[in-house]
This record gives structure tokens, sequence and C-alpha cells, in this order.
């Protein structure tokens, strides 16, 4: 079980959250100007990285706070906790 | 010959304290301090249970919990515990056990008959004899000849709980290496958690054999101060079920045995939810036995489980043993043994040459020790009365210069596996050592460290400076955080002791079976074969044969069995490899894993603001949607149906109150509250005047329709927003991340306050006269008040929010109060209707009665498919200026198909008939055909006299007046397309 350090309230069991998907995914818009490809591309396609991923996680049981981490798909190692509103972090990004 | 007490001896027991306790409905007697399994050695008991598949009779292997035969029931009724070991169960006054596979009695197992066909029940007998005429015709009697315990029939009487606890580092083994560590990394003072299975911390340090008396004595020392060390938490009898990620682990420590005395007070068992920060493992090691013809009798036992029941318990497990291994360590054991009183006459050894001053010892203690020789059979059935011993040689076995030695005890030792489960549970890598043969741990995954017998060190001293060596590092990285640093695997030293890399011995003839998996009868020739049939993958292997697949997970059997793969595929063992460690190391009861959350706490329901008003009245209260809500109000002796049919005519005719608090309500306010409305909800919200209320359909993003409700403008900034009763937290909880996550430029906040705010609905013709009766201070009236508007004033003396909706197509009021005010606005409402004979209504009237009005119900008339537009809803997609949720995806080509499912009306030929919910629409495609949609909601209508349904039919809408066959479970009924509304659909009942 992953122990996440949630921004507002610190250090927390996994069960406290639940993981949002993937992050830093731009929702495609004005609806008529998006093609068919691209609006299935936001709303199917993922990375599903082997290695690092970055993820959105909510606090659900707790402050409800939407965060951004870096996590190793592998390893579970959780390499950043970052603003909803942050970009990826820089040595993360390959 | 069997086993008895020794004269003296025996550190665990108290001899001044017998202990009277039955196994399998004989009575027998211990010591306070013994275990079952030692107690029913010390009694003379040869055989506690039958194997698995052959049923053949079987002793105690070993002391711990690697033991793979001695699996007891223990208790009776509810407190009876299935396929618990022997060896773990302390004794305790009236122990009742029995053995659990044998039938009628362990002396006597009819099941036994199986061992006679053992040659025809080789590895994979279920895939290669089962096929005719089919798995189903076999299957119980399998599972009758197969099984283990029984489950207790009655509801578990005891309690469990579960406790969190956070340490700096976790100490996994009260052995010598746990208690050095623990030791160490108490005193550099941090917070330290130590846990051990047993009763008394000391690990093998109690009863195994070390020639350094200093270190012995300095390693007992610790103990005393580990116990007593304020930064140590010790749990006892706790064992580590599994190590998780981030270093969490869990652990379950058996407080009482679930029939002992006192049990039901305490808990039974606690399980431990453990987060460190850094663990050292000293799990210590597991003495492996050696694979040879009939090497699982009775009276076959690990060498080091003789020495431990020798020295905790004065117990000898026989008169005369004959030692086999091929290891020096055995060879102390069987000294050891010997200065306790047993007569060790021989000992077998595989290895050749010189072997260092072990065999010399041993000759000058008169044992006659036969170097590159093995026991090649054990003769005796339900214990051993001799063996026959041979030449080692790997090929052939010459039957006839077989050496015959009576004893009734055989030692085995194979050498030693070090127990790296935790450790590769954790995410750690596990390699084969050569001079260990044995496999040890590797590169770490986690803040992991392993010291003493878990990590290949066995002498004394070496777990000490482990143990040391390991908290010593994990303080130092707490201190740092420091890089974990990944252990050198070349660095390793060599084992001092070379060990033997002979595990088993040649079979003497060729019906003989020599066994790897006790527990699940898996013996070498099972292996061969499998070898043969070319299972190569060890994870293969493991299914196909069921090697270390039973409770024990294989403990003493699974390098055994890595070991014979590796020779019948001409491979070393590391290239075999190790099948997957998962957790829990050890079996744990579901009473443990559930702890408090069982019965009414597994699934707390939540009560309404009413709940004992409701109760008062007489309701039938269901779960819906985690709420115990009234279904309907029975009068004495009415059925469910004639309460229902009442209910919705009292409200139809008169007037009825509707106990809706669990309806969603979400408080949406901030300066862009219309904004985030318009792109929340299908049609638009920032037109709403204030003081009006609106219907709006809320969709995902894949346009999915997922929620309705009646939404009010409080304010310009202000909004309420209703949700389906079940669907408030989800709401609420996705309005949040579209905030938080995607709209984060928007100034809303959103709250859910479904439960600040009991909801009543007060409906029917008389619906005004009740209520004018009580909010005095508001005007009610068809010309000032609106359909789709609200006001605010008082009822019975409670601020209310009273909103002129209707779910049920009656002129209806829908009182808001605050939840603490609920008692009080319902039972005033009750009688202020008791003139116009108000009925309370139930959930089910409600439905029928929105279903008469062609309401949908979202989850039960739209499914995961259904679109906006399926339900009438197009407008909006059409109309609305701005994007909103879901909306690219209903401009989708296959969401403008005009033969998608629509929501329409169903009215059976036959009034009387009440289309089941579920039935297909059939249509015909060309010869065949296929389902053209189905039936979402149906009941008998009161109102009508007749039955109706609301369905999803293809292409529906432009159907209308079509008749339709709908087909349910080889029945099929005539029914007509018609509009959803079946009652008052101009609403002139709404609005009156």
């Amino acid at each position: 079980m992953l122990s996440i350090v949630c921004p507002f309230c610190g250090p927390r069991d996994e069960t406290e959250f639940r993981c949002g998907g993937e992050s830093h995914i731009a929702r495609p818009g004005p609806p008529d100007a998006v093609t068919d490809e691209a609006w299935a591309d936001y709303l199917f396609y993922r990375d599903n990285t082997k290695g690092v991923q970055f993820e959105r996680w909510v606090h659900a049981y707790g402050c409800g706070l939407w965060f951004n981490v870096a996590r190793n798909s592998v390893t579970h190692e959780i390499l950043a906790v970052y603003e909803m509103t942050d970009p990826k972090p820089h040595g993360l990004v390959e | 010959m069997s086993g008895f007490r020794l004269a003296e001896g025996g550190d665990a027991i108290e001899r001044e304290r017998p202990v009277a306790f039955s196994f399998n409905g004989r009575a027998y007697s211990g010591y306070e301090g013994d275990t079952l399994a030692s107690a029913l050695i010390a009694s003379g008991v040869d055989i506690v249970g039958r194997s698995f598949k052959y049923h053949r009779p079987r002793g105690l292997l070993a002391a711990g919990n690697e033991e793979p035969n001695g699996i007891v029931q223990l208790g009776d009724g509810a407190r009876s515990t299935p396929n618990l070991k022997a060896t773990t169960i302390p004794l305790y006054e009236g122990l009742a056990a029995s053995s659990v596979n044998a039938w009628p009695s362990v002396d006597v197992d009819f099941g036994a008959v199986n061992n006679a066909l053992k040659r025809f029940l080789p590895a994979g007998f279920y895939y290669k004899t089962f096929f005719w005429p089919g798995w189903e015709a076999f299957e119980p009697f399998i599972r009758r000849a197969a099984g283990l315990g029984r489950a207790p029939h009655e509801p578990d009487a005891d309690v469990y709980d579960h406790q969190h606890a956070h340490c700096d580092v976790l100490v996994v083994g009260g052995g010598p290496a746990g208690l050095a560590a623990a030791v160490t990394a108490a005193d550099a003072g941090v917070d330290v958690v130590l846990t051990d299975d047993r009763a008394t911390l000391g690990g093998a340090l109690l009863w195994d054999t070390d020639e350094n008396p200093e270190a012995r004595a300095q390693a007992a020392a610790l103990a005393t101060r580990a116990v007593a060390h304020d930064r140590i938490r010790v749990l006892k009898r706790a064992t580590v079920l599994g190590h998780y990620d981030h270093n969490f682990l869990a652990a379950c420590e058996r407080i009482k045995p679930s029939a002992s005395p006192g049990a039901g007070a305490a808990p039974a068992e606690r399980l431990w939810r453990l987060r460190a920060r850094e663990v050292v493992l000293a799990t210590g090691a597991i003495e492996r036995p050696m694979a040879f013809a009939n090497n699982d009798r009775p009276g076959v036992m690990l060498a080091s489980a003789v020495l431990e029941y020798a020295r905790r318990y004065g117990v000898a497990c026989g008169r005369r043993a004959v030692v086999f291994a091929n290891n020096d360590h055995a060879y102390r054991t069987a000294f050891a043994l010997m200065d306790a009183g047993l007569e060790v006459a021989t000992i077998v050894d595989p290895r050749e040459g010189d072997i260092g001053g072990v065999a010399a010892a041993a000759s000058a203690r008169g044992v006659d020790v036969r170097q590159g020789s093995v026991i090649s059979n054990v003769i005796g059935r339900a214990r051993v009365r001799g063996v026959e011993v041979g030449r080692f040689d790997a090929t052939a076995t010459d039957e006839k210069a077989l050496q015959r030695i009576d004893c009734d005890l055989a030692l085995v030792s194979a050498g030693w596996s070090p127990r790296v489960h935790l450790f590769a549970q954790s995410g750690g890598r596990v390699a084969f050592d050569d001079s260990r043969q044995a496999f040890v741990p590797d590169a770490p995954a986690q803040a992991v460290r392993s010291a003493g017998g878990c990590n290949g060190a066995y002498d004394l001293l070496s777990c000490l400076s482990e143990g040391t060596a390991a908290a010593e590092a994990a303080c130092a990285r707490l201190r740092d955080s420091g890089a974990l640093a990944h252990r050198d695997v070349a660095g390793r030293a060599p084992s001092a002791e070379a060990q033997s890399p002979i595990f088993r011995a040649p079979l003497p003839h060729a019906s003989a079976k020599a066994w790897v998996d006790f527990q699940n009868d898996v013996t070498t020739s099972d292996i061969d074969l499998a070898a043969r049939e070319n299972y190569r993958s060890v994870e293969h292997l493991k299914r196909y044969t069921t090697l270390g697949m039973a409770t024990d997970q294989g403990k003493t059997s699974n390098v055994n069995g890595f070991a014979v793969m590796a020779a019948s595929c001409g491979v070393s063992i590391g290239e075999v490899g190790t099948t997957k460690f998962r957790p829990p190391y050890e079996p744990v009861t579901l009473g443990a894993l559930a702890g408090r959350r069982r019965d009414a706490a597994y699934h707390p329901i939540r009560h309404l603001p009413t709940h004992d008003d409701q109760a008062a009245l007489g309701a039938t209260f269901e779960d819906w949607g985690g709420w115990a809500r009234p279904t309907c109000y029975p009068n004495e002796g009415e059925s469910r149906a004639a309460a229902i049919n009442r209910e919705i005519l009292a409200t139809r005719g008169r007037v009825g109150l509707f106990e809706a608090s669990p309806l969603g309500k979400i408080d949406v306010r901030g300066k862009d509250a219309a904004v985030f409305l318009d792109r929340v909800f299908v049609n638009t919200a920032s037109t709403l005047k204030i003081g009006r209320a609106r219907y709006g359909v809320m969709a995902n993003e894949h346009g999915v329709v997922v929620d309705d409700g009646v939404f009010f403008r409080l304010a310009e900034d202000h909004f309420l927003c209703s949700t389906t009763s079940g669907g408030a937290d989800r709401m609420a909880a996705s309005m949040e991340e579209w905030l938080q996550c995607e709209w984060t430029d928007l100034d809303v906040f959103v709250t859910n306050v479904t439960t600040c705010w009991a909801t009543f609905a007060l409906a029917g013709p008389l619906s005004r006269d009740v209520l004018g009766k009580l909010a005095r201070d508001v005007d009610l009236s068809r010309q000032a008040f609106h359909h789709m508007s609200f006001t605010e004033g008082r009822v019975a003396d409670a601020s209310a929010r009273i909103a002129r909706v209707s779910f049920t197509g009656e002129l209806a009021f829908e009182i808001s109060v605050p939840a603490r005010s609920a008692g009080a606005v319902w039972r005033a409402l009750m009688e202020a209707g008791g003139e116009f004979d108000i009925a309370p209504y139930g959930i089910e009237a409600n439905l029928v009665m929105r279903a008469e009005k062609g309401f949908i119900h979202v989850g039960a008339d739209t499914d995961g498919l259904t679109l906006p537009q399926d339900i009438g809803f197009e407008r909006p997609i059409k109309t609305k200026k701005s994007d909103f949720i879901g909306r690219r995806s209903m401009m989708r080509l296959d969401a403008r198909r005009n033969d998608r499912l629509h929501f329409v009306g169903l009215k059976a030929a036959d009034n009387a008939t009440v289309l089941p919910v579920g039935a297909h629409i059939v249509d015909a495609d060309g010869n065949g055909r296929r389902s053209g949609g189905y039936v979402s909601s149906s009941y008998w209508s009161p109102t009508l006299q007749c039955g109706i349904a609301l369905a999803r039919v293809r292409a529906g809408r432009a159907r209308t007046g079509e008749t339709v066959a709908v087909f349910d479970d080889g029945r099929t009924f005539a029914a007509e397309i018609v509009s959803p509304c079946f009652l008052d659909p101009d609403g002139e009942r709404l609005d009156r």
C-alpha cells in the first residue's frame, strides 16, 4: 500500500486517496473544432508508461484536494507531488 | 516406539502445571508451555494426520510454522478454527483438536485406498483423467476426498481488532539478529517495533546449538533489554503476513486461541497495519528435508526440530536415531541430542572425502559415520522401524547392497533455506548462492535490510553482527535520508561451511516415491514427470504438480522441488529460479482481515433524520442507495402491493407525504457559479431567474447521462442543485474534480449539503390546504407561487425552503428544513394533514407515480450508453451556445443516428399484464430476430387500472402506435409503443 504525501495533510495511506488516472491531459475544444480522432485520443488513449508516470490523485477521504503525483509504475516510488496547475517537474520529463 | 517426555530439560514448560487436552477424541496430558505438537509427541502420538491426496499416515516433521503435516481443527461450533498447525498452538486446559483429512480416523482411514492407487494419480491427473463425462461428475468425490479442515457453520463468536502503527525501524523476527537490530536501533534513539511469531523472544537462540557461550550470553541479555527498552514496542505471537509497497507490513497477533478459556472477552487476534521508514528482516532460516523413498513416514523429522523439542519442551521424538544430513550443522545437532539423552546410532552423509572435524568428533562419540552414503528407503508404515542405507550414486541404486539399520527416528537435514519470503514480497530480488545452496536476498527494492539466517548467516556471531550492522545502516539513512545502498552481491562472503548440493537419494525401485511437498503429496517422480512433459517454467511446474500450493506455501518443499526440477532439466537451481512469493506468509483467518467490519458495521446504513417517526408509522425499511428508507407503510394485515396501491390512490385523490431527505443537495456558489453550471448541465443554468427552479440533466465526458435533478437559483452567484438520492456524493465529487483539475480559473465553491437539510414532498390535490395551515407567512396561492419556483418561510416554527416541484405529477410542495427540525416538521405535517386523511407514501409509490407520468429514473431507465437525445433531451445539444461536459461525444456519428434506443412507454395489449422488467423487444431481422431494446421500468398502475411500462426501444419515438413483441423467459407479450407519459399529459393535476 502506497504512502502518499498529500500537499495539505501530509503523509497518509493510499486507502484515503483515489487515483484519477493520467494527468496533464488537455481538454480539446471548442467541440465544433475537435475531430473525432482528437476527441477519442482525449477520452481513451493513455501513455501507460513503464517507468515515471504522471497521475492525478485526490485525497478523497481527507481534505478533498486534487494534486499531481509522479510515480514510478515499476517500483511504485513516488518521485514528486506537485500542484494541479504545475507543469511536470523538471528532471523527471524525458 | 514413539516419543516420550525426558526426565529433565525443557525451558518452555512448567512441569508442576499439567494441562489436560484431547486429540481426535482421546484424552492426553501435557504441561503449561507446551505446544500441541510437543505435547502430542510427549504423549507418544505418532500419527497426527493423513496426507492430502494419498491419505498416508503422517507425523510431525517440524517444530515451527513450516510444519506441513500437523494440520488440525481446533475447537468446535462457532469457535472452531480449521487448518491450524499443531506446532503453533499453545497448549491450554481443555484444548480439543482433531486431524483434518481423515475419515473415519487417522489410524484407520478409508481414503488411504488412494495410496494403493497412487501410480494412477500422477501430477496433473486431474487434467488427464477427468474428461469423460466431465469434470463435474468427479468434482464432488475429489472435493470430499481431498479436503482440509471444515469451515464453521455458525457465525464467528470471536472479536478481532485492527491497529495501525508507525515506526522508524520495524524489526521482523526476535532471534539473535533481530534482537541485535532492535536494541541497536533503539539505543540510537529511534522508535522500533519488534515482531516475533512466538511467545518468547530469542528465536533459534532458545534451542539451537552454538559453540560460543559468550555470544549466547550476550544474545540472551539482548532479549531482556529489548523487552524493557522504552523505545521498543514488542509484538509477540505476531506473524508478519505481507510486506507491501512503501514498507507497509501487515502482521497478525494471535492473542488467545479462539476456543481457549477466557476467549471472547478480549480480541482473539489483532491485525497490525505497520508502516515503517526502515525495515530489518531477521526471519531466520528453515531446515530442508531430504528426498528419499518413504521419507514421509512418521518418525522422519527435521534434525533441528528434534533438538528444539528436546531443549524447549523436554521431549524426545524417539529412542534411537539415524541422521541423514549433508552439512556440519546437523552433526552438532546430533551431539546436542546425545547430550540431551537420545541415542544417535548412525550419521549418513552423502559427502565424500575430508569433511573436517565433525566426522572425527562423531566417531569419537561412538557414532557410526557413513560418508558417501544415503538413506535409500524407510521401513515401517505407521512409524519408522528402520532405514536402508546404501552408497550414494546419482544414477542407480543397487537394491541388494542396501543395509538395514534399526531405528525409530530419522533426522534429516539438507541444509537451510533462508526465509526470504518477506524480502521477495517487498520487491527484492533473490539469487541462488552456490556456497550456501540456497536462495538469498540480492537487490532490495525498498528500505529493507536482511540480517542473520534469512540472509544466509547461520552462526551466532554473524547473526549478531549482521543485526547490529543492519540497524546502524537503517539509522544512518534515517538521519541522512540518503539513497538506499544496494547490497553488493559479489561482496557476500562464501559460507564458512560449504554446503553439499545433494538433497535427494535415488529411489531403490521404480514404484518407490520420495516426497518433496508433504502437505500436497508431491513427489520427486511428479516433478520428473512434469519436466519430461516439458514444463520448463517453474511457475507452470508449480501449478501442474501443486508443489508449494498447500497451506504451508512450500516452506519446506519449494527449494527441494526446484532442485529436483533443475536436475531433471539439466540446469542449475539458479536458472530454475523461484516461484513468485506472495502474501500471506502464513494462512490468516478471515476474521482478522475483517476486524470490526462485520455484521451491521460491514455496510453501515444511513438513517433518515425522521427514522423513528417512520418506524412509528409502521414503515417497511429497505436499503436504498445506502439509506434505510420506507418502501411502504402497510396497515395491519395489509399486503405490500395493497399498501403501495393505497398510498398512490390517497396521494392522487387527497394528499400524501414522502420522506425525501436523501435527495441530493449540492450548494454551488461563487461569482462564476452560473458559468460553471452551464458547463456541468446539458441544458443552461445561467438564464434561470433568481427564485426559480429548472430540471437539469448531467452527463459525463462520454456524453452518457449520469444524473438529473432540479436546480434552484438562490442568488446571482448562488445555486442549489438537486441530484438523485444515490448520486449526491458522486456528483459533488465530480464537480470538485472539474473545478480543481480542469476549470481552475473559475471562482466557485461546491459543498454537498445533502444531510444538512431534511426534505419532505407534500403531494396531492389537497397539499396546499395542509401546508397552508402551517406556513402562514407564505402565499401558497397558484397566482403567487408558480410551478418551478421556490420561496422561503416558516413551517411549524422551522425556517423552511418551499419549492413547487413535483415528481408525482400532482400539485406538490417540496419542503426543506434544517435536519435538526426534521422530526417536529414531519409530525406537524402529518397532524395538519389528519383532517384530510393524509397518507405517508414510500419509495415504491413514489416510483410508480413518476412512471405514470413518464419521468425517468436515472440508472433504471438509463444505462451506460444512454445519451440525452435518447431520453428526449436533445434540444440543448442543438441550440446551446456554450460547451458543456460530454457535448463533443453527443456530436459523434453514432450519437446522431436516428435508430438509437429511445425512451418510450409500452402498453401491453392485455390491460392486466405487467410486462417483466428486463424483457426484450424483439425485432425481426431477416429470418432471425434481434433485440430491439428492453423494458426498464414496469408497474401496475392503480390510478389507470392497467400495467404500464417504460422502455428503451430502437428508433422508438418514430414508432409510436406500433405493436411490438416483448419476450421474456419463453413468454411473448404484445405491446404498443406509446408516449411515456401515461397520466395527465397536459399537466392539469400539476398546476391547480
